[in-house]
């Protein structure tokens, strides 16, 4: 039997990720009384991330949270890896900015940093409540005004979405944002724990120091997609991102799955890991359409941040959302801050929250970076340019029994004139981002 | 496939009575749930020599990729009830 409670909170996050988390730690530091619900063990036990988390752009919505918070290492080093299928060639950068603090970005383990996240916005007063999935969410006269979980009927002023990518929440009141598979990747990865000492020693780090790889090309057997490879304090995140639109247009020949595995046996991979214990397994959906995937933010008495919201983008270098999650939750919760003053909580006032967006960073990457999937769907990007990148440099590095070909026409030999003139679209595709 | 398995068993589950995600009725052959059989991270989906689609419960990591190639036309799905289902310790 639905019961309804008495009291009714200023507002009810659906979701304790790091949307929802932000939300409700804003909120709290104001005193507004905030309920969160988490259908997990725990904050973190259902979100996933490839690894790192750039800060720059969140520290000042959250200006005590960064001194303590359980990050793992700040990253140093740069590197992307171009896979053929035997052959690779890496590039590496250091730059003595990526030194000096405060830090761009770090990589991180959700499950440590989302638990820690909840306990802060608990001291700032947010109640939050696990293992407790939200159900439904309660419409009245056009306006949501609660949600059902665990049997209850708990009311609030207003309801801000933060339930992750498939949002069944804000599909509820409305607000579906797109469902094309082309606007969604899958990542995957393994958490294998090394010894610090060795980790540091293999990746040339050191203390707090690490190390952020991509890998382009064979990784993800020419499909749209790369690997990733982060160093935690004690392990490596590795894993795989793969485009799913290109899944199902044309079938994968192996198991998706089995491509991380393949991947670990790479020799540039299995020296980094050997001897480390893989300790967890884990995948996740992304929504990396960005703009063009979006769909509405609120309606009356609902608001929608984080991956629900789609707040999450390929830029091409990397694949961006924690801080677009973090950023979204903080708006979402001066958007209420806002409302509460006003004692209105319709779709007209909560649409400052929109303003606030657009006046931040977040919608302007958003809008900047409105082609960078369209422009990175490209498929000779992954399988053609590769091959065509380590060909070169393995001829190049070739001593040959009898005598060396020049340099020139060793090059030339790759790069013909049709080659060439096949990069113009590409060269035209990338002026885009 | 082992393999997968045996990484699978590093994760935390814990158990639901009841599996939230099924194949409806009559649908089982649908080239759509196919792809799944190649695509779900955790393998979760396995072909029968009839060209039946079956899902098998252990092992689902929630990510909800089946949910967007499939749709709700094909898969009743939902998250497990509260504090079930896979529990990440790193994520």
């Amino acid at each position: 039997m639905e019961q309804e409670d008495d009291s009714r909170f200023d507002a009810i996050v659906i979701g304790g990720g790091l949307a929802g988390l932000s939300a409700a730690y804003t909120l709290a530091a104001e005193g507004m009384e905030v309920l969160v619900l988490e259908r997990g063990d725990y904050p973190g036990a259902k979100n996933v991330t490839g690894g790192r988390i750039y800060v720059s752009s969140i520290r000042e919505l959250f200006p005590d949270l960064w001194t303590k918070a359980p990050l793992e290492r700040f990253i140093a080093h740069e590197e992307i890896c171009v896979m053929g299928r035997d052959s690779s060639l890496n590039v590496r950068y250091d730059g003595s900015e990526l030194l000096r603090e405060p830090h761009q970005s770090y990589s991180i383990l959700r499950g440590k940093f989302d638990k820690w996240f909840a306990r802060q916005a608990e001291h700032k007063g947010a109640t939050i409540i696990c293992k407790t999935r939200v159900d439904d969410i309660i419409i009245e006269n056009g306006r949501v005004v609660g949600v059902v979980a665990a049997g209850d009927r708990l009311m609030a002023n207003v309801v801000i979405a933060c339930d992750g990518v498939l949002s069944f929440a804000a599909g509820k009141a409305g607000l579906n944002k797109s469902a094309d598979s082309g606007h969604f990747a899958i990542g995957f990865k393994e958490v294998i724990e090394i010894d610090p000492a060795v980790l540091e020693d293999r990746f040339n780090l050191t203390e707090d120091e690490g190390a952020a790889r991509l890998f382009i090309g064979d990784v993800t057997a020419g499909k749209f997609g790369g690997g990733f490879l982060y160093t935690n304090k004690s392990s490596v995140s590795l894993g795989l991102v793969l485009g799913i639109g290109a899944l199902v247009v044309e079938e994968p020949t192996v198991q998706v799955p089995e491509l991380l595995n393949k991947f670990k046996q790479r020799s540039e991979i299995s020296r980094l890991i050997r001897g480390g214990k893989t300790v967890e397994y884990s995948a996740h959906m992304i929504p990396e359409g960005g703009i063009k995937a979006m769909g509405k933010l609120y309606a009356d008495g609902i608001l929608v941040a984080g991956d629900a919201a789609g707040f999450s983008i390929n830029i091409g270098i990397t694949v961006r959302g924690m801080e677009y999650a973090m950023a979204s939750g903080y708006y979402a919760a001066r958007a209420v801050i806002n409302a509460k003053e006003k004692n209105d909580y319709s779709a007209a006032t909560l649409a400052v929250y929109e303003k606030f967006l657009n006046d931040s960073f977040v919608m302007t990457d958003f809008k900047n970076f409105r082609e960078s999937l369209d422009v990175l769907k490209y498929p000779l990007l992954y399988g053609h340019y590769p091959e065509l990148i380590v060909g070169i440099m393995k001829d190049l590095y070739e001593m040959p029994a009898g005598p060396k070909t020049r340099i020139f026409p060793t090059v030339r030999k790759h790069l013909g004139l049709r080659e060439l003139w096949a990069m113009v679209p590409l060269c035209r595709r990338m002026m885009k981002i | 496939m082992s393999d997968l398995k045996a990484k699978l068993g590093l994760d935390v589950f814990k158990e639901d009575k009841a599996f939230p995600i099924a194949i409806k009725k009559g649908l089982e052959r649908d080239p759509r749930l196919k792809k799944m059989v190649l695509i779900c991270p955790a393998g979760l989906y396995g072909e029968d020599e009839s060209g039946k689609i079956a899902l098998s419960a252990d092992g689902c990591l929630e990510c909800g990729t089946c949910l967007l190639v499939c749709g709700a036309d094909i898969l009743d799905w939902q998250y497990p009830r509260g504090g079930a289902g896979v529990q990440f310790r790193f994520g």
